[in-house]
């Protein structure tokens, strides 16, 4: 096959492409830490699981040991049933109780778990019993007002 | 008055011929993939001129989409005290939206016209006509090396647009800014997703690069042999490819990212 000039510069647009695509892939969107490793499930339900979505993660002191798999309506209970899948690395007593926590103020949320103190771990496919909601902001200044207003009668009558 | 009826039934029709002329042509260079292949000469010669000769323009634009990414985004998010998010900003707009459609748009303004123009020229000087009357069909020999070297080349542009772009958002907020790199490039290690938003947008400028690619050929094929007319096609060129670039871009993304 006969060479040409141009074939050089194709495959430097070629490399540089790669390159790009490469960037993007790995500088941008991360997909090295991607979990490859296998995984346990864990279950929980709660009272209102606020903005929490699907791949939020699930983090023990600051750092992600799992995923949220899948969120579903239990209409036996009328809560949300909340499927965490758990990096096998990782094994957290029976005790253990999970938060659904606000990364800053207008940040994602996810789930924080809180280790017990039990000796015997959480299995795969165990739920966790203890459980604290969303913090619901509108909840949280409607009953601020409810108080205020509370100690505002008070305060008037004792006088 | 009928003079008018007369006028909507021939123009109706003129376009429904050229939807259909364009669609047997369009069909014809897919069915040419395997037989274009197997000259790769051909197309790496074009992607050589479509490519590395747009490469300054992509990446210089590119450059500065990010330069102002950064600095408009950094205008918007500092009132609202969340600067550290610019990364995700400048990744994400870059590459689900900006990255294959302004790519596109550059496009069809550097390479396709002068695809339409180099083909209008050819007809004009009846190259064409004379290769077909040596028994080589023109469309296998000149459009269909042009077209799937412009498919090609297309991702490449936008991947390396969108790079660019990241990089002058970097120098923007990081260098200039003086934003905390590490909450710059975590910032968009989480909220960019590989599937989910780079390979959409792959596929986003691959169906451009069909589309600019074929609208220039078709344009060029189908040109008046005049001086006049070819210039008329190279504007057309221009003006057609860019309307369905951003119409396709509504309609990708509203099926892409409801999904």
């Amino acid at each position: 096959m006969q060479r040409s000039k141009s074939d050089v510069w194709v495959g430097l647009l070629v490399v540089l492409g790669f390159l790009a695509f490469l960037f993007l892939a790995l500088q941008s969107a991360n997909l090295l830490t991607l979990n490859w490793r296998t995984s346990y499930n864990l279950s929980a339900r709660f009272d209102n699981i606020g903005g929490l979505k699907r791949q939020a993660a699930v983090k023990s002191a600051g750092v992600v040991v799992g995923r949220v798999k899948d969120i579903n309506f239990d209409d036996s209970h009328f809560q949300a049933t909340v499927t965490l899948s758990m990096d096998t690395r990782f094994h957290f007593p029976k005790d253990s109780s999970l938060k659904i926590l606000t990364s800053g103020l207008l940040g994602e949320q996810y789930i924080g778990i809180e280790a017990g103190s039990d000796a015997k771990n959480l299995e795969p496919g165990d739920m966790v019993a203890s459980t604290q909601s969303a913090i619901v902001l509108e909840n949280l200044i409607s009953q601020f007002l409810y108080n205020k207003a509370a100690d505002g009668s008070s305060g008037g009558g004792s006088r | 008055m009928i003079g008018f009826f007369k006028q909507v039934g021939q123009t109706t029709r003129l376009m429904l011929v050229a939807l259909g002329l364009s669609y047997r042509l369009f069909v014809q260079m897919v069915r040419l993939f395997r037989p274009t292949m197997k000259r790769f000469r051909l197309v790496s010669e074009q992607m050589h001129f479509l490519g590395n000769y747009s490469l300054a323009i992509i990446s210089v634009s590119g450059l500065f989409v990010g330069f102002v990414l950064g600095l408009q985004g950094y205008y918007t998010l500092q009132k609202y005290g969340s600067e550290s998010a610019l990364g995700l900003l400048v990744a994400l707009s870059l590459v689900r939206e900006l990255g294959p459609v302004v790519c596109a748009l550059l496009f069809a303004g550097r390479a396709g016209t002068s695809l339409t123009a180099e083909i209008g020229l050819m007809k004009a000087g009846e190259q064409l006509s004379a290769m077909e009357m040596m028994g080589i069909d023109p469309v296998a020999r000149i459009l269909a090396p042009r077209f799937w070297a412009g498919v090609f080349t297309m991702p490449i542009l936008a991947a390396v647009f969108s790079a660019m772009g990241i990089i002058g958002g970097w120098i923007v907020g990081v260098l200039m800014i003086g934003i905390d790199a590490g909450s710059f490039w975590g910032q968009m290690q989480g909220g960019v997703d590989v599937f989910k938003d780079v390979l959409n947008g792959v596929i986003k400028s691959f169906i451009f690069g069909v589309t600019v690619t074929f609208i220039a050929l078709y344009q060029g094929f189908e040109a008046q042999p005049t001086p006049e007319g070819v210039s008329r096609s190279t504007t057309s060129t221009v003006v057609v490819a860019s309307l369905f670039v951003l119409g396709l871009d509504f309609m990708l993304t509203a099926f892409m990212f409801s999904l």
